[in-house]
């Protein structure tokens, strides 16, 4: 394959085109694996270890997808259900999304794309990972003993003092993957500061990279909230030291304060990286420059900044001061603003292009559209009147899922889709992606788009048993739970297939541009053979070349 | 209540305002939808691969453009967040008059007090075209009051006192939901909201086990618990009377001033000596672990009803 016309690169090679030693290759066994810097197989380890995670906690939602079919609690008890929906939060928001694109593509491409042999600090990429690994370690071993009944968002006093599940261990798995998220984001700050190629200035940097840069400087700055919430949680829980229960003098309204102004920073550490990746894929499958580059990198930033003043949305019903919910609803219409920002730069991106429909563009038009519902009913929530009605129903949860679900795991999909054929060498089957993708997004929409006619109706979120009026709509639902299930189990299938029996891609298989595509497939041990040097913007793609290539073919 | 609706019942004034507002947004989210969703179907399809369309001078930005994009959704967003402020600081004070309930959450059931006396569990009785203000603690964990057909929901919380209130507009019976996970049996604390025509009310209050009223029951406990001992002209303690306190400004001993609404009182009583109101010693017991949820409640309801009372002037 050649490169194209406008390369937004020279590479400077040794003689011979690629070496013959990839990544993969250079090391066997496992002690390879488990004591590897290589932020490339870091990335693997972490897609193994998420890929566990994402697992159960698809498990625990298939269990309450199904026992919501009949009114009745009649498949698993209260305690069990109310487990369930604990798992399923923690470990999807913790131990999948968080982590999902951050430490998966992006510890595979940073480096790549900023021209780098790896991240600043690669004995402590690695450290992060077994952190994460202890952490999730925890989080099983709580599972495997009982489980939590709290809910992801530990409300005190219930989780303080009334629960009697395995509330320590769980805040404790949390508590250490915390410190793995901070690990990575200073990793991943201090490599797109000191280690981009020459010539690879600020606003030469993909967009990806700058959604990640964004993420990490929220990883580095909320998590430690986090910490500290889950800290004094468990100080009150063990010892009970008086911080949150009113009977030991405390306010159960800080700890909501304490969490949310964590979460909801963190709300946009699983949205921003899947952002990043819908700008390379749109791109790249358009043959056209973003439209917008320059707003659609600072609108990340804008997010991570605005997304820290907002927490109090969570809190318009909790009894905190109305004025209060005045200013934080205020902000959080204005924290919409960037987001929409980028949408109608990717849409205005697509103009003039030359457009095709792989799976990765799939997924990527698939996470517009989704995320644009998710964004928009975001203003439903945000309204107080409204919220008033709405919060805490089904109508929450459906909104977040558009976001969470929709966006996030679209856009991590449409990723490894994407540089699936640059970690492995070899092509998924493009028919059964695009099948996928398909399904996918009608599972998706099935599952989750009655949901917010529940809410709206006046179903609560984490209800075991229902009034039997809103049946038909959660049998609706469960049946659609099916069809996204089916979505996510294809290309579990058809990526291990590919493994062994995958087209051999070649090292650029899109004709991207980006700096990651300019070496071989699977890349070598040290990604480059020599320093490239960049001259020109991300996204040099021409839609009109690429329409005579196409002719010419033709 | 089997038939499918879209929406639930709108059976309170809030009800209306909520829908009208939510049906305001359905259409600008559809608006913003359809500017977002035809133009990608037009540009898929015109500008697909192979298609001769034409694709000379493509633009990479337009800060017009970008601005344009930015100003109109920071426009709509002032109005429409100005639009739910509004309407929300109506839902969440409650007008003057309304008629008090008095709710207590605890694990897994709701326990209701009508201003005249009469409880009831998990259930609501209140008249037609009536506002009606709870005001709600919780002597667990956190719960929340939430009637779908009233649009309206509050958390309900330990150690302090919510309020929420409606107006019903149409007779019939409304889930009243526990919205805030509580714990094993959260799905089973619901209950219903009757509403009833005026007189029926009026009939239904004084049937049954009526009860005395909250006001009546709170000046019981104040002379049987020993309040009225030191709160009381000729005590021999020097402790502040009472009468005509509530929601009066309350100079402390730390040269602060408080208002003396329900939360002053009900943390008076039960951590006296959190807020020493100025020129008192620190000398009241606390009533921790002494009093109910409910009792408090009582006597707060009658420290509220002299309010209006004149205190007589010092011998």
């Amino acid at each position: 394959m050649n490169a194209t016309p406008n390369a937004t690169t020279t590479i400077v090679r040794h003689s011979g085109a690629y070496a013959l030693d990839n990544y993969l290759t250079s090391g066997q066994g496992v002690k390879s694996w488990l004591l590897t810097t290589d932020h490339k197989r870091i990335g693997i380890l972490y897609l193994w270890t998420i890929l566990v995670f994402f697992l159960i906690a698809a498990v625990a939602a298939a269990l309450m997808r199904i026992e919501l079919l009949t009114p009745a609690g009649d498949l698993v008890t209260s305690e069990t259900y109310n487990k369930l929906f604990t798992i399923h939060g923690v470990l999807m928001v913790w131990f999948f999304l968080i982590p999902s694109i951050p430490t998966v593509l992006g510890n595979f491409v940073i480096p790549m794309m900023i021209g780098a042999r790896d991240v600043a600090f690669p004995r402590l990429n690695l450290f992060s990972w077994y952190l994460f690994v202890a952490a999730g370690a925890l989080a099983l071993w709580s599972l495997i003993h009982g489980g939590v009944d709290t809910g992801w968002t530990f409300y005190t006093p219930y989780s303080t003092t009334y629960a009697n599940s395995h509330v320590i261990s769980m805040a404790a798995g949390i508590f250490v993957a915390g410190f793995s998220s901070i690990i990575t984001g200073i990793n991943f700050i201090v490599t797109i500061h000191k280690m981009r190629a020459p010539g690879l200035r600020w606003f030469r940097l993909p967009l990806f990279i700058w959604a990640l840069y964004a993420t990490s400087l929220i990883l580095v700055l909320a998590t430690p909230v986090l910490a500290i919430t889950l800290a004094l949680m468990s100080v009150e829980r063990l010892w009970g030291v008086g911080i949150f229960d009113p009977k030991l003098g405390g306010d159960p309204i800080l700890f909501q304060h304490l969490f949310w102004f964590y979460s909801h920073p963190a709300v946009y550490i699983m949205i921003l990286p899947g952002m990043g990746v819908i700008s390379e894929l749109i791109t790249c499958f358009s043959r056209k420059r973003v439209f917008g580059y320059a707003w659609v990198g600072c609108s990340s930033m804008a997010i991570a900044v605005l997304g820290f003043v907002v927490w109090g949305h969570h809190m318009f019903v909790s009894s905190q001061s109305i004025y209060a919910g005045m200013i934080f609803s205020l902000l959080s219409f204005l924290v919409a603003v960037p987001s929409g920002i980028k949408v109608f730069n990717w849409t205005a991106t697509l103009y003039k292009g030359s457009i095709t429909f792989q799976t990765p563009m799939l997924y990527a038009l698939g996470f517009i559209g989704l995320f644009t519902i998710g964004g928009l009913t975001g203003l439903c929530v945000a309204t107080l009147a409204v919220d008033v009605h709405v919060h805490d129903t089904y109508f929450v949860i459906a909104h977040f899922h558009y976001i969470m679900v929709g966006g996030m795991v679209m856009a991590f999909m449409g990723g490894l889709h994407y540089w699936w054929p640059k970690i492995t060498g070899r092509l998924y089957p493009e028919f059964w992606g695009k099948l996928a993708a398909m399904i996918t997004f009608i599972g998706f929409n099935l599952t989750f788009f009655p949901q917010f006619l529940l809410g709206y109706l006046g179903m609560p979120r984490r209800y075991h048993a229902y009034p039997p009026e809103f049946q038909m709509l959660n049998v609706l639902s469960s049946a659609g739970a099916s069809i996204l299930g089916v979505g996510y189990m294809l290309p579990l299938i058809y990526f291990l297939w590919s493994l062994k029996r995958g087209r051999v891609a070649g090292p650029n298989p899109w004709r991207a541009t980006g700096l990651e595509w300019q070496t071989g497939s699977p890349p070598p041990l040290h990604n480059f053979e020599g320093t490239p040097i960049v001259t020109a913007s991300p996204y040099m793609y021409d839609a009109e070349a690429d329409r005579e290539l196409h002719m010419a073919n033709a | 209540m089997d038939k499918f609706r879209l929406i639930p019942p709108q059976a309170s004034t809030s009800a209306h305002q909520i829908d009208w507002l939510f049906i305001a947004l359905v259409a600008i989210m559809l608006f913003f939808l359809i500017s977002v969703f035809f133009p990608i179907t037009w540009f898929a399809i015109k500008y697909r691969r192979g298609s001769n369309a034409n694709r000379s001078n493509p633009s990479h930005g337009s800060n017009l453009i970008e601005i344009s994009w930015t100003t109109l959704p920071v426009v709509l967003s002032v109005a429409l967040f100005s639009w739910g402020a509004v309407a929300y600081y109506h839902i969440e004070r409650p007008p003057p008059n309304a008629l008090e309930v008095q709710i207590v959450g605890k694990q897994w059931m709701w326990k209701l007090q009508h201003a005249e006396g009469k409880r009831e569990i998990n259930e609501l009785h209140v008249p037609l075209g009536q506002a009606v203000a709870l005001t709600m603690t919780s002597q667990d964990v956190i719960h929340s009051f939430f009637v779908p057909a009233f649009r309206v929901k509050q958390d309900v919380v330990p150690g302090k006192y919510t309020s929420e209130w409606f107006k019903a507009t149409q007779l019939g019976e409304y889930h009243i939901f526990c919205s805030q996970y509580c714990g094993t049996e959260h799905s089973g604390m619901i209950g219903r909201v009757v509403v009833m025509e005026p007189v029926a009310y009026q009939r239904w209050l004084t049937t049954g086990e009526a009860g005395e009223s909250i006001v009546v029951s709170g000046r019981r406990l104040f002379l049987d618990r020993g309040c009225s001992g030191c709160h009381a002209l000729n005590s021999k303690f020097h402790a502040p009377l009472l009468e005509g306190l509530f929601n009066k400004p309350v100079p402390l001993s730390n040269g602060e001033t408080v208002k003396a609404d329900q939360q002053f009182l009900r943390d008076s009583i039960l951590l006296p000596g959190k807020q020493i109101a100025a020129g008192y010693d620190n000398i009241m017991p606390s009533y921790t672990g002494q009093l109910s949820e409910e009792e408090i409640m009582q006597l707060i309801a009658y420290l509220k009803s002299i309010a209006d009372n004149r205190s007589p002037p010092p011998p």
